[in-house]
């Protein structure tokens, strides 16, 4: 059963269209990730669903019922929210069972609901405490007790990390992931940090302006962005796009980039079948940068394509070496291994991965293949 | 030699501040030593002058024996109406203000701020410019020269300012506190009332003062609205001073002036520091 349905919604605020016609449809059980920069309409997207703003048109369905002129407060969700929102004159006890007060839950079956919640979320010790003297962590946590006491049909999380010191901020992404795998709740989050988006999602909703641009699961998102703003935006660093010609011999298809200059780079391409009616015309070349290694890296025991290339500049980060080189002229990122450390000016030799290569369309910046 | 030119700056400074707040002063220094002398004492002397010995009497006259406007109850039953009037209208503008700058600051609706807007104008609006339209209020509603009138007028004009310091103090409460209490299942007076209201004791503290200060010293819609047993002190100590125009008797006005003051004194003493800090002070971190 489809746990959230959206139909083409929009919202419009005056003379500026914040949705531009969205449709999702989320199954039960999954964590969707709506992400996107800011601007783009996920915090709205996800404020229409609560409840707290109404769509110009539209439809939206929760467990198969249509809830546009429902409250939020019956549409069966809960929300966490970025600033976490706790109650500053409640106790930890009294800001998880408010709610279960609001709508007349008895006073047993309260009892018995946070216990669990304390329990699963580990916050026991706090509960006789005032949200000023938690810690950033146990607010968070207390947040999320909050919305886990409903037991809803939907949870919605509107960038509930950000606020939280970055070491903290993985610790946390880890433990909501855990609580999905744990409990099986349907979830959508919303966040502009796409690495929470690849890490925690079944499905991803990459937003720009007002549309949904690309929604699938992580690895296709990563591996098949449908346009250049995905393969921009997922992955850090992005994945590389430069123009670049493609061209065919008796091999099949070859992308040129920085044709007719003296380092030109001719990539042979197999399996881009799709690409064929773009032989003759520009294109737009797209690469991961961990498909640019060192000179001596294998992929998968083929035969390398080494190119040589100027360095500009290194970025050794510990775990790897970020290089900032030029690819027939043009800047692209490579993530090469850590004791690697080509200088800058040298021109050095570097093993590309031609399986995992994008082309995109320069006009409609769909990809091609 | 710093250090000299230091500290003759400093006794330059405390020496304009002493001279200011002894101007400040003086005129409660002058009611306070003549309501302690006997009415002999000042007509043989002059106005300034300490008490040679001190008259507690004049405050017992003035607070139950004086003549005021052919009664001689003193000023007490015109205490009990400024009570009247005052303690009702600052209990009522101040929650009424606290809801509505509730309503304008966090839940958004068309025209709020056009709304905020007329409300607080109000302040700006002279008060002999709203005279007439009380008058006809009063006359239609049947409430001329009673104490109800007063605590309707003193309410709704009281609005302005509860509005504004209110509406000032909420707007600081992050959206998100209400966002989170209607996923919870909460209403507008709910959220209010748990959740609002317990964050807003240091505006309220601060509305009360004010209101209740200037409800209490206000002289012009009492004197204005009632009349004989129904005024207010404020307006009564005036009719005090014209029922002993014939002997003046400064002991027992002094004295009677001492005692309408009392009350806003007391508050501006228990709850000043509350004034000040709240004013300056934001919201909610």
């Amino acid at each position: 059963m489809a746990a959230l349905s959206i139909r083409a919604l929009s919202k419009r605020y005056a003379n500026l269209e914040v949705l531009k016609g969205i449709d999702l449809d989320i199954e039960s059980g999954e964590f969707t990730v709506l992400v996107g920069p800011s601007g783009c309409g996920k915090s709205t997207l996800l404020n229409i669903v609560a409840g707290l703003d109404h769509a110009s048109a539209g439809t939206v369905e929760i467990g198969g019922r249509v809830v546009n002129d429902v409250p939020p407060k019956d549409r069966d969700i809960a929300m966490v929210f970025q600033s976490y929102a706790l109650y500053p004159s409640m106790t930890v006890r009294q800001n998880i069972t408010f709610g279960m007060e609001c709508r007349g839950v008895a006073k047993a079956e309260q009892e018995k609901a946070l216990a669990n919640v304390a329990r699963l979320l580990q916050i026991e010790p706090l509960l006789g405490r005032k949200p000023s003297q938690l810690s950033g962590g146990q607010r968070q946590r207390v947040a999320m007790g909050r919305a886990l006491v409903r037991d809803p049909l939907l949870f919605l999380f509107d960038e509930p990390l950000s606020n939280l010191d970055a070491k903290l901020r993985v610790e946390m992404r880890m433990e909501i992931k855990r609580l999905h795998q744990r409990i099986g709740a349907t979830i959508i989050y919303v966040t502009h940090d796409q690495i929470e988006a690849m890490t925690m999602a079944t499905r991803i909703a990459v937003m720009h302006r007002g549309v949904v641009q690309q929604f699938a699961d992580p690895d296709t998102v990563y591996r098949y962005p449908a346009n250049l703003f995905v393969a921009r935006f997922m992955g850090s660093p992005p994945m590389n796009t430069v123009p670049a010609r493609l061209e065919a011999d008796a091999g099949g298809p070859v992308v040129v980039i920085g044709a007719g200059r003296p380092d030109e780079v001719r990539l042979r391409l197999r399996g881009y079948d799709a690409a064929a009616p773009y032989v003759g015309r520009e294109v737009v070349f797209g690469i991961r940068p961990e498909c640019i290694a060192e000179g001596e890296r294998v992929f998968s025991g083929e035969a390398p394509i080494i190119v040589n290339a100027p360095v500009e500049m290194v970025e050794p980060t510990g775990a790897e070496t970020i290089v900032l080189l030029r690819l027939g002229g043009e800047p692209a990122q490579a993530r090469i291994s850590p004791d690697v450390r080509p200088a800058p000016g040298e021109v050095a030799p570097f093993a590309l991965d031609t399986r995992r290569i994008c082309l995109f369309d320069p006009e409609t910046e769909r990809l091609i293949a | 030699m710093r250090d000299r030119s230091f500290a003759s700056s400093r006794i330059l400074i405390y020496l304009i501040v002493s001279l200011v707040a002894a101007a400040w002063l003086a005129p409660l220094a002058v009611v306070v030593l003549n309501s302690l002398r006997t009415n002999e004492e000042i007509a043989q002397g002059s106005m300034i002058g300490w008490p040679q010995h001190l008259a507690w009497s004049n405050y017992a006259a003035a607070w139950s024996g004086f003549c005021v406007a052919e009664t001689c109850a003193g000023i007490r039953p015109y205490m009990l109406n400024s009570a009247l009037v005052t303690i009702p209208a600052t209990i009522f503008s101040t929650l009424l203000g606290a809801v509505a700058g509730y309503a304008i600051s966090l839940w958004r609706f068309r025209g709020d701020s056009w709304i905020y807007g007329i409300v607080t104008l109000g302040i700006f609006l002279p008060q002999q410019m709203r005279l007439l339209p009380w008058t006809i209020v009063l006359r239609d509603t049947g409430l001329m020269n009673t104490l109800t009138g007063l605590v309707l007028i003193h309410t709704i004009q009281g609005l302005s300012f509860t509005v504004l310091f209110c509406r000032n103090y909420y707007v600081a409460i992050p959206q998100e506190l209400i966002r989170a209490a209607r996923i919870d299942g909460a209403g507008f007076f709910r959220i209010f009332w748990r959740i609002i209201l317990p964050l807003s004791p240091p505006i309220l503290v601060v509305t009360v003062i004010w209101q209740f200060t200037h409800i209490w010293n206000e002289f012009l819609y009492g004197v204005t609205f009632t009349t004989g047993q129904q005024q207010p002190v404020t307006a009564a100590l005036i009719a005090l001073s014209a029922a002993v125009a014939d002997i003046p008797q400064h002991g027992v006005q002094s004295a009677a002036v001492m005692i309408a003051a009392l009350p806003t004194l007391l508050i501006y003493l228990i709850g000043g520091k509350y004034f000040v800090r709240g004013l300056t002070a934001g919201a909610v971190k």
